[in-house]
């Protein structure tokens, strides 16, 4: 039997504005571009939630109200959730539509889509649990299983998570990491640990979301009878087809007038014509199957290019700068216990905008490959980095009010520029304080 | 068969005054390597060479005699205006000048004197670079029946910033109408050939400049240690000092820089019509303490001053192509470009910035100032970037254009 679980990723940061030298100090507004480019985060969420989010949202309706057997996985970042309930709340209501009928799962993530794994197990944590919070106030579910941003993952990540009480977390199914095995099956980290891994199967995946509109490729035209058939050749050897892909391959990356939603909408009644076929969602997949094996990945992995590891946002020495000066100022922002203050820093932990900052695809003068709404790598540095001042004044500024304000607070941590030590973070691990108190305290700032 | 060329230019090394005798340096070489015959024409004599008028000579150096270089003698100097070359005619009181005394006449005679040299020689194609000797060209074309090709480094659009001369305008259109192909050295420089001058774009094709690798990779001793040992920035702009190359804007970005963080030194090399104005205007912006005129900075000098820099800013108001941007970064040092230059279209790990954006500019320049990461990922891309950029490659566009022209003339 062949289960097939789509996977869907809905995000989108709130990219900066074009932050120069001289705003330090007088602009503190980072996210507030109102232009016609690419960085008006407003008319991105606009463009994006016409062109596919409500779009899709309507083809995957009309499925589950015609096949009781349909289900799928989604998880939206934070980021992408606040955008709507702001910019378009009309198309978060139809998520919502999609939640309440029961076969559509919500997975957890870091609300801000970030890298605080790698940086910051305390953030990481604070993030997931805004996440579960958020998701909990807008579609009145609990996530049970875990993504982390761009499917970045390792042994460490799924014992961390399976320790925060996940059922099953999400990988690639990358070639260096199977080797002869199918990513057709549920595994389980190494160790003999509970969790369950789900690996995409990115050739099937990526046919929908890389391949489908390109002329090139010799299955092209794709259609949801061939695609269904690549799936019934599942059966015999393999149990699951893990389909994840970004939410936006429908309508925006692969356009309306490729056929993508006739494409969709035809896909499940193929998929159904096996009888051995069905549709699952991630936790589903980890509670009906049994783990064939265990998967050591030793080292970060993610979704990204063809390397499949960290280098799309940690390739060079400017991404480096960034989120090493980012990450430096954690604990003065923390001890601030400034709302917006924390808001921004938050905002500014998306992994996006060191994806901006990437060089590798820009060289060989290719440059029209290359898509960044800041025109190059180095301008989004150049912004990001203006703005990691103006959050060093005003925590130096916050500090000076502070001490008039609230001595008392400030004279029990007198801690303002230390590193953060192996022994801070083992021990807010420790003392994870997850409560719905902090969070109410963070949403406050809007 | 060896394609033969009769190339007319106007300058060479060693005595160059911009980027257009380099071209022609680099150009010729890779031809001749390429085993294309080059005549190098040229309108007036070049000392350290021959002292002959219409003189034969061969090319100094590793080109077996594969360029020959004749010249012409007059005062023509690429990069004057009629004005400045009439002020430049009175300094020269005294010298003999069996010449018309305007530079309109001066490139009529070149064309005319061209055609002798045109009798004189065997080639296939003519190839005439820039507006001066197009007259030139024409001639040649004249008498040879050859085809004619003419190279544009730069139009009168680019050199006046919009504010073109008409005799000169009008002598730059009669090449490009009697060319039987153009070649231009940008996008940009084909699309102001198309709708300044009304020329199909079916004629123009584009062929970048390249760049003399040899030139960059070798050891120098280090200059200006003693501001680096300060501790302050040193921030370049090279060029002639003309409304063309925006010395103006690259001033008030500094005082923008300045403003902000004092410890930067601003260089400013090169010599030009707006160079008086432009030391009055660092005075009046009060910077004149962070600002350095050099004067013109030519040969080892001017590697070790683009190595000594943090950053080479280019602000041209129209930029055809600007080789100095590649060769800054041939040396690492990283670079900020105005839009308004064509070397934007071969290389792209640069900043841009317009011209005329001052606070853009600033912006910029402090950011590479200010981060250390952000200077290093720049020079060392730039660097990668800027050596797929040959003069080789240059030639070998430039010799199919030969091949369909000959191929065209004979059908």
């Amino acid at each position: 039997m062949a289960s097939v679980c789509f996977y869907f990723q809905v995000h989108q940061p709130y990219r900066t504005k074009k932050y120069r030298v001289f705003d330090i100090g007088h602009d503190h507004h980072y996210f507030n571009d109102k232009s016609d480019q690419d960085i008006n985060n407003e008319k991105i969420l606009h463009k994006v939630a016409t062109k596919c989010y409500r779009r899709t949202n309507r083809v995957l309706l009309e499925l589950l109200e015609r096949y009781p057997q349909f289900k799928c996985t989604f998880s939206l970042s934070g980021t992408v959730i606040e955008q709507m309930e702001e910019f378009s709340p009309e198309t978060l209501e139809t998520f919502r539509a999609l939640v309440k009928t029961g076969r559509v799962e919500i997975l957890d993530e870091t609300y801000h889509h970030s890298l605080s794994f790698l940086y910051s197990k305390p953030e990481f944590e604070d993030q997931v649990a805004l996440h579960r919070a958020k998701v909990q106030q807008v579609f009145g579910v609990t996530p049970t299983s875990f993504r982390n941003t761009e499917l970045i993952y390792s042994n460490e990540l799924a014992s961390y998570i399976e320790k925060m009480g996940y059922k099953a977390v999400l990988a690639e199914g990358a070639d260096h990491i199977l080797g002869w095995r199918s990513p057709n099956f549920l595994y389980s980290p190494p160790g003999g640990s509970n969790i369950r891994l789900l690996l995409k199967n990115y050739r099937l995946s990526d046919d929908i979301a890389f391949r489908f509109s390109s002329r090139d490729w010799v299955d092209w035209p794709l259609t949801s009878e061939k695609f269904a058939q690549w799936v019934n050749a599942v059966n015999g050897n393999g149990n699951l087809v893990n389909l994840f892909m970004d939410y936006e391959t429908f309508g925006e990356h692969q356009w309306e007038d490729t056929g993508i939603f006739d494409f969709l909408l035809a896909l499940p009644g193929e998929i159904l014509k096996h009888p051995d076929n069905d549709f699952v969602t991630v936790t589903e997949a980890a509670e009906r199957y049994q783990p064939v094996g265990e998967v050591d990945v030793p080292y970060f992995i993610s979704w990204a290019d063809i390397e499949r590891d960290l280098s799309a946002w940690l390739g060079n020495s400017i991404q480096h700068e960034a989120i090493q000066k980012l990450y430096s100022l954690e604990a003065r922002v923390k001890d601030a216990h400034d709302p917006k203050l924390l808001d921004d820093w938050r905002k500014l932990t998306t992994s996006d905008h060191f994806y901006y900052m990437c060089t590798k695809w820009f060289a060989d003068g290719d440059v029209h490959k290359y898509f960044n709404p800041y025109n190059t790598p180095y301008e989004a540095f150049i912004a990001y980095n203006n703005i990691l001042h103006d959050l060093e004044y005003r925590l130096d500024h916050h500090r000076a009010v502070g001490t008039h304000h609230a001595p008392k607070h400030l004279s029990v941590t007198p801690k303002p520029k230390r590193e953060k030590t192996k022994e801070d973070v083992t021990q807010a691990r420790r003392t994870v304080r997850r409560t719905s108190a902090k969070t109410k305290e963070q949403r406050a700032g809007h | 068969m060896n394609i033969r060329v009769l190339m007319f230019g106007w300058e060479f090394p060693p005595q160059v005054t911009g980027g257009l005798g380099m071209a022609c340096y680099g150009l010729t070489r890779s031809l001749s390597r390429a085993n294309v015959a080059v005549t190098f024409v040229l309108p007036k004599p070049i000392t350290n060479m021959n002292e002959h008028r219409f003189l034969k000579i061969r090319f100094i150096g590793d080109s077996k005699g594969r360029i020959k270089i004749k010249s012409i003698s007059s005062y023509l100097r690429p990069y004057l205006s009629i004005e400045t070359y009439d002020e430049y005619l009175k300094r020269l009181a005294g010298v003999p000048l069996d010449y018309a005394l305007s530079l309109i006449d001066e490139v009529r005679r070149y064309g005319m004197l061209a055609r002798d040299i045109a009798l004189d020689e065997e080639f296939d194609v003519i190839h005439a670079h820039d507006w001066l000797s197009f007259g030139a060209g024409i001639e040649a074309k004249n008498v040879s029946g050859k085809p004619l090709i003419v190279h544009v480094h730069a139009t009168e659009f680019d050199r006046t910033a919009g504010h073109p001369n008409q005799q000169i305008y009008e002598e730059e259109r009669r090449g490009l109408q009697a060319a039987d192909c153009i070649i231009a050295v940008s996008h940009r420089t084909k699309s102001t050939i198309v709708e300044h001058y009304g020329i199909h774009p079916e004629k123009i094709v584009v062929i970048h400049n390249g760049l003399d690798h040899d030139e960059h990779g070798r050891e120098l001793p280090d200059i200006l240690h003693e501001i680096k040992a300060q501790g302050k920035k040193i921030v370049l702009f090279f060029g002639r000092i003309t409304i063309q190359k925006g010395p103006d804007h690259f001033l008030r970005a500094a005082k923008r820089v300045l403003d902000y963080d004092p410890n930067v030194i601003f260089i400013v090399a090169g010599a030009g019509d707006m160079e008086h104005q432009s030391i009055r205007l660092a005075a009046d912006l009060g910077i004149s303490k962070n600002v350095i005129f050099t004067g013109s900075i030519w040969g080892d000098d001017r590697i070790r001053l683009f190595r000594a820099a943090d950053l080479y800013v280019m602000p041209s108001v129209s930029e055809p192509f600007g080789i100095t941007a590649l060769e800054a970064l041939a040396n690492g040092t990283p670079l900020l470009l105005s839009k308004q230059s064509g070397a934007g279209e071969v290389v792209t790990h640069t900043l841009r910035s317009d011209f005329w954006d001052v606070d853009d500019m600033a912006d910029k320049i402090l950011g590479v100032l200010g981060s250390r990461s952000l200077k290093d990922t720049l020079s060392e891309n730039g660097l990668r970037d800027v050596r797929r950029v040959t003069w080789d490659d240059t030639a070998g566009k430039c010799i199919l254009v030969y091949r369909d022209m000959i191929a065209k003339g004979l059908s």
